[in-house]
């Protein structure tokens, strides 16, 4: 800079920074609801809960009900496929978790149906545990739900749930 | 370009109307005089039969959108309609769904094209570049597409490939829930996949554009691989040289394109799509579309969940990287004989790994999968950048006339013998 001494930074270098700031905010602002308004909606999110009957499912049984758009497995285990997920040492779990942890009554595993490698419902009763085996890149859950075998990554998560009286379940 | 005859009117309003808007002479240059090597053979008509095919493709399905409702309890009986009750409609939605497979097919011969001759090298990197984009909003909108019909193929589908993103580490699951709008695959993103699937080949034609004019900057690639030295001597012009050559392309395809829409309609079809959408019951044995088949093999080849995705992700986007994965300065793979040899073992990974993909899950299947897709990344990321360093290639001719006429007429041997 020669003898037109221009302080650095100046006026017009402080004009520049603060409306470019105050123009990327704005941007901001507006892309979020453009962008928000993919997020689930209200009417969704009111679905949240739903109530099950527990006195028609029979032992050994799994029945699938819907739940937030997708499937949650309610199962009637047997007095095998209990021991079997207890007596299983964590050692043997990709995804390390006691049965205890998973249930609230041991005779009812109630699990989200939905397989937690790419989204899959898993078939019931299949597999070499005897639990779950997904149809679509073959992962492998036991009696407890916890994935075995296969690239699933991790366990078929326990939905919130909470007996209301000895039959009754509420989900959500 | 030099040599080529500037585009002049005739007419009184086609001077004056030039002088305002100069697209007749645009269209002139581009398409009339533009000058093509005098060697493509016809695996460069493919070009001209995708643009054919986008075209069929939006015709196709603007109108079919006329007659689809976009609803999770109706969609699938909007399509049974437009099968059953709307005039023709079964014709149109067979053109769209048997397009989308043959849009597809010449796609795949286009890119194994480029590869085998080299066409992605300087100075046609962006115009290659470019081609991945098409090729990857084209694998968008085609899925998209396929979950429109809402049968339970079209939700297995949905399902697995928004899942794909509940990968990525601690925001996975709020963006797929971001991408259904709900806690699973349902009406929501159904309406949404058909806005998107409206929206994106407008985009397609956009990046064709673009191709298109990348392509006109460089001048198109050619067998020999050994770029235009002399216009006169190289090249032709586009019309009437290209032009009968590609609608002679396209009408042959156009063949088989009619032969699946009127004998084999469902022939790639899958009966399970038949079946209207259940979100509690995955079907049996799910496959995607014959063309994604190769990827889905890779994703399943691999027993880690994000490894998988990744590498999914990164068998289509290296493709990206080819001008600088492949260091040979030689383009056209008939120059270089040890090339030519894992050209063609590539493509054998390929298509097996598509069959693989096919198949269910077996120790045996996930094995071969295994060696397939290694072979897929090995051709990529190995052979490609060592073979620049080692393979002895063979002498290119001097240029695109010398290597015509030697072929054709060898009684008046036009270069000198040191060109063979």
């Amino acid at each position: 800079m020669s003898s037109a001494v221009i302080e650095n930074p100046n006026r017009r270098d402080f004009l520049f920074i603060t409306t470019a700031a105050v123009g990327a905010v704005g941007a901001a602002s507006v892309a979020w609801p453009l962008i928000d308004q993919m997020n689930p909606d209200a009417s969704t999110l009111a679905l949240s809960s739903i109530e099950v009957d527990l006195s028609p499912i029979a032992e050994g049984q799994i029945v699938t009900v819907k739940w937030r758009g997708g499937p949650v497995f309610v199962r009637h285990r047997t007095k095998k496929e209990i021991d079997d997920a207890v007596n299983t040492p964590l050692s043997e779990l990709k995804d390390p978790q006691t049965d205890q942890a998973r249930v609230q009554k041991p005779e009812w595993l109630i699990v989200s149906g939905v397989c937690t490698h790419l989204g899959c419902v898993p078939l019931g009763h299949e597999g070499q545990y005897d639990g779950w085996k997904c149809p679509c890149h073959g992962s492998v859950y036991d009696t407890s739900g916890r994935i075995r075998q296969g690239p699933a990554p991790l366990n078929l998560p326990v939905p919130e749930y909470a007996f209301l009286t000895a039959t009754k379940v509420k989900i959500g | 370009m030099s040599g080529t005859p500037s585009y002049v009117p005739k007419s009184a309003i086609g001077k004056w109307f030039e002088s305002r808007l100069p697209i007749m002479g645009l269209v002139h240059s581009s398409f009339v005089a533009f000058p093509v090597p005098r060697n493509l053979n016809y695996l460069w008509t493919f070009g001209a039969i995708l643009a054919f095919m986008l075209g069929a493709q939006i015709v196709t399905g603007v109108i079919l959108a006329m007659h689809y409702v976009p609803s999770a309890t109706e969609a699938f009986a909007s399509v049974e309609h437009i099968m059953r009750d709307v005039n023709f409609g079964w014709l149109i939605r067979y053109l769209h769904t048997n397009g989308a497979s043959m849009f597809f097919f010449a796609v795949y011969v286009h890119m194994f094209r480029g590869i085998y001759y080299g066409s992605y090298k300087a100075p046609r990197e962006v115009l290659w570049i470019l081609g991945v984009i098409i090729y990857l909003l084209m694998m968008a909108t085609a899925f998209m597409g396929y979950v429109l019909p809402w049968g339970s193929m079209s939700f297995a589908g949905a399902t697995v490939i928004t899942n794909l993103f509940t990968a990525i580490p601690l925001v996975g699951t709020g963006v797929a829930h971001w991408l259904w709008g709900g806690y699973a695959v349902g009406d929501p993103t159904l309406n949404r996949f058909f806005s998107l699937h409206y929206l994106l080949p407008f985009m397609i034609a956009g990046v064709v554009g673009l191709h298109i004019w990348a392509l006109h900057v460089s001048g198109q690639n050619n067998p020999e691989g050994v770029e235009v030295k002399d216009v006169e001597r190289d090249t032709v012009a586009f019309t009437p040289y290209a032009t009968i050559k590609d609608l002679f392309g396209v009408s042959v395809f156009l063949i088989v394109y009619a032969w699946f829409v009127f004998y084999i309609p469902t022939y790639l079809l899958d009966a399970d799509n038949s079946v209207q959408a259940n979100p509690l019951v995955t079907p049996a044995h799910i496959v995607p579309e014959w063309y994604l088949l190769p990827f889905y093999a890779i994703l399943r080849a691999i027993p880690n969940k994000l490894v998988g995705v990744v590498a999914l992700g990164a068998a289509i986007v290296l493709l990206a990287f080819l001008p600088w994965l492949d260091t040979s300065s030689v383009k056209s793979g008939k120059y270089r004989p040890v090339f030519r040899v894992f050209f063609w073992l590539f493509v054998a990974c390929c298509v097996g790994l598509g069959y693989l993909g096919s198949q269910e899950v077996s120790d045996t299947a996930t094995l071969i999968a295994r060696i397939l897709a290694l072979g897929y990344f090995g051709f990529l990321l190995v052979v490609l950048p060592l073979l620049g360093v080692f393979e002895k290639t063979k002498p290119l001719p001097a240029s695109i006339a010398d290597a015509v006429l030697a072929k054709t007429k060898p009684a008046e041997a036009v270069a000198p013998p040191a060109s063979h």
